[in-house]
């Protein structure tokens, strides 16, 4: 789960890594009050509050010498929703402000923590070029970004970030606050289950203070029954209104651009009808997992997700029942076109557990569905009834 | 003789009473498995299925051999069950628990590392001799014993790619789920020598997904040291970036672990990679009769 920059500073403030002083604001007027309470002169710097990155280069961050300034950038950035590279052509509405007093920067550095795969522990990273182009430092580069492991079950020890304080050439005044800082860091990614804590930049600031201008912090969803203080984080606008309808009957599934629906059991195999849609011509509008536990009733609802994207123009249901039963699912179908209609194409694939069971009850309902049983044979049809 | 299961495999099932796990625990008894003994703190001395329940793993142990436990336990409880295994150093655990938080796979990880046992999953369907016993939540039925091996990081297409072997005349020694996660006890390299050294393994099906390296490093050691036929497939070539397809596993970020990426360096090892997961099966029956 991703959350706001001021709520990641906001828990990064509490483990003691230091942030500029500021507050959300959830509109212009508000951020004008915000700036005079946080600092009586500026300068100031206003953010707007999304979840997608690249918000410096599309206008999301605006440095503002007056209140008067802060004024005309937060209605700017209110105004419409904001584009950047991660957000895709319709960009996301910004309804929160980050208000912050500017610091005089003597140097940014980047610093984060992931749960790496190869070692099973966390890596803490560490590079003196922070800043906007630090994925192009880890590409070109990656000499001059520094790693250490960390054990989740031992955490921080102070030798640790030692190591990275030399590495990175930090004058000596700085390592205690660095270690702090560190510690603090790790603390909270191992407390609140993170799988990205990030800060970057990471200033050094003229007075000689390490401060986090900018903060990332992502949640394990996994984690997420032991942290509901971090649940109630979570901001329903920057979703997909089709991912959160899915979300609320535990269904995984995303929204993507195509017009064939997708409903398939397990990840991998979705994926592969993904692929096998392209390869056939097609676009798939989604990916979506019905897992393996799904009821009768997940899967009607999930079929109604499907038929609600009015993008789609037809549905391909590709399962290989193992835990999850064939007639199952034929039921959850034919409960969903019973309640809402079908007027779009819809191939089945059904393969594996309670089969037969399955395909009779497709067969019984008399509603219009391509049955095979050749999973290839299903990509190319629904590619091609779409096309029709 | 396949690997790492076969008939005389005395198997422990974690979480037995709750839905899945008596459930699965009496499919794979149906199979053939020699299912020995359950266990649900509390629920000791019940019978599921006629197997008998015990509070831990270690009241079990004193009363049967165990060679094997399956776990079914909730996820806010999976690794302190592994724990309880570990400790009880049963030689195989199969997790088929899905949504275990990463930090405590991390923690699980490193404990394994320094003991007795060997560990498949989390988020797995398990592992299955054709012929022989089934530890996990495959249907059986598909399955036929044969010579060809099944290594995957997906459940429902490791399915399909068995069906297609089945359906090809194969059949298959040991199909492997190893789980998508992205920690996980065993990876495609610490299986893939038990694979090479299998007398009964003729061929290696190894599907893998978007997401991480492990393909890549699979396909270096398949390169120098497997000496068997492979066929490959990738899941995921269309995914878009950076969204997470289900499996934590399966994000690609910063263009690193990309269905083109794997895809290449499968090729680059002599790994016969098919783009269309329909064509895994046939892919296979080629590859055999040209290399006799």
């Amino acid at each position: 789960m991703k959350i706001h920059e001021y709520q990641a500073k906001e828990l990064l403030a509490t483990y003691k890594v230091q942030v500029q002083p500021g507050l959300v604001a959830y509109s212009p007027s508000q951020a004008v009050d915000i700036a005079n309470k946080v600092t009586h002169e500026g300068p100031w710097v206003v953010k707007a509050q999304v979840h997608a990155g690249g918000r410096g280069k599309a206008g999301g961050v605006k440095f503002c010498k007056t209140t008067q300034e802060v004024k005309e950038a937060a209605e700017k950035m209110m105004s419409k929703p904001l584009v950047t590279h991660q957000t895709g052509p319709d960009g996301v509405d910004v309804t929160k402000l980050l208000v912050v007093k500017a610091v005089d920067i003597a140097h940014e550095l980047y610093c984060a923590l992931v749960l790496d795969r190869k070692t099973s522990s966390i890596v803490i990273m560490a590079s003196r070029e922070g800043g906007m182009e630090i994925e192009e430092v880890a590409e070109k580069t990656p000499d001059k970004i520094f790693k250490i492991c960390v054990d989740p079950a031992m955490g921080h020890s102070a030798y640790q970030s030692r190591i990275l304080a030399y590495d990175l050439g930090l004058p000596k005044e700085l390592h205690a606050q660095f270690e702090t800082m560190i510690q603090g860091m790790t603390k909270l990614f191992i407390e609140k289950d993170c799988s990205l804590v990030e800060i970057n930049p990471l200033a050094i600031t003229t007075d000689n203070q390490l401060m986090a201008l900018d903060a990332k912090v992502t949640i394990d969803d996994n984690a997420l029954f032991r942290h509901f203080d971090i649940k109630e984080l979570f901001d329903p606008s920057q979703e997909d209104p089709i991912d959160l309808e899915a979300a609320k009957w535990n269904l995984n599934y995303i929204h993507l651009d195509g017009n064939i629906g997708c409903m398939v059991n397990g990840a991998g195999l979705a994926m592969a009808t993904m692929d096998m849609i392209k390869m056939a011509g097609g676009e798939p509008a989604n990916f979506l997992d019905v897992g393996g536990g799904a009821s009768s009733d997940m899967v009607r609802e999930a079929f109604k997700i499907l038929i609600s994207d009015k993008k789609v123009k037809g549905i391909f249901v590709n399962i290989f029942g193992g835990i999850m039963k064939c007639d199952v699912l034929a039921k959850g179908i034919v409960e969903a076109v019973t309640q809402v209609g079908l007027k779009i194409p819809l191939v089945v694939r059904l393969e594996g557990t309670n089969v037969e069971q399955g395909r009779k009850l497709l067969n019984d309902s008399k509603l219009n569905i391509f049955a095979t049983s050749d999973m290839g044979e299903a990509a190319t049809l629904i590619v091609k009834k779409v096309m029709e | 003789m396949a690997i790492l299961v076969d008939k005389n495999t005395n198997v422990l099932v974690q979480g037995i009473t709750g839905s899945s796990g008596s459930f699965h625990a009496k499919m794979c008894k149906e199979y053939g498995t020699k299912v020995v003994a359950g266990v649900t703190p509390g629920k000791g001395g019940k019978s599921i299925e006629g197997i008998p329940v015990f509070n831990t793993v270690h009241q079990a142990k004193r009363e049967h051999q165990i060679d094997a436990t399956m776990i079914y336990v909730p996820a806010p409880f999976a690794a302190d069950a592994i724990f309880e295994a570990i400790d009880a150093q049963i030689p195989l655990i199969v997790c088929i628990t899905d949504g275990v938080p990463a930090i405590d796979m991390a923690k699980v990880k490193n404990v394994l590392e320094h003991s007795q046992s060997r560990m498949i999953g989390p988020n797995c369907p398990g592992l299955i001799t054709p012929g022989g016993a089934k530890i996990g939540i495959m249907p059986g039925y598909i399955h036929r014993p044969g010579k060809i091996g099944v290594l995957s990081r997906s459940g429902t297409l490791t399915y399909e790619a068995v069906y297609q072997l089945t359906q090809n005349d194969l059949g298959q020694s040991t199909c492997v789920g190893i789980g998508g996660d992205p920690i996980i006890g065993s990876t495609f390299l610490d299986l893939l020598p038990l694979f090479e050294a299998d007398t009964d393994t003729e061929g290696l099906i190894l599907i893998g997904e978007i997401g991480g390296t492990a393909e890549e490093e699979a396909a270096e050691y398949i390169h120098k040291h497997f000496t068997k036929p492979v066929v490959g497939f990738i899941a995921g070539t269309t995914a878009p970036k950076g969204r997470r397809m289900g499996h934590a596993g399966a994000i690609i970020t910063g263009g690193k672990g990309t269905a083109e990426q794997k895809k290449k360096a499968m090729t680059v090892a002599g790994i016969h990679v098919v783009d269309n997961p329909v064509n895994i099966g046939s892919t296979m029956k080629k590859v055999l009769s040209q290399s006799v």
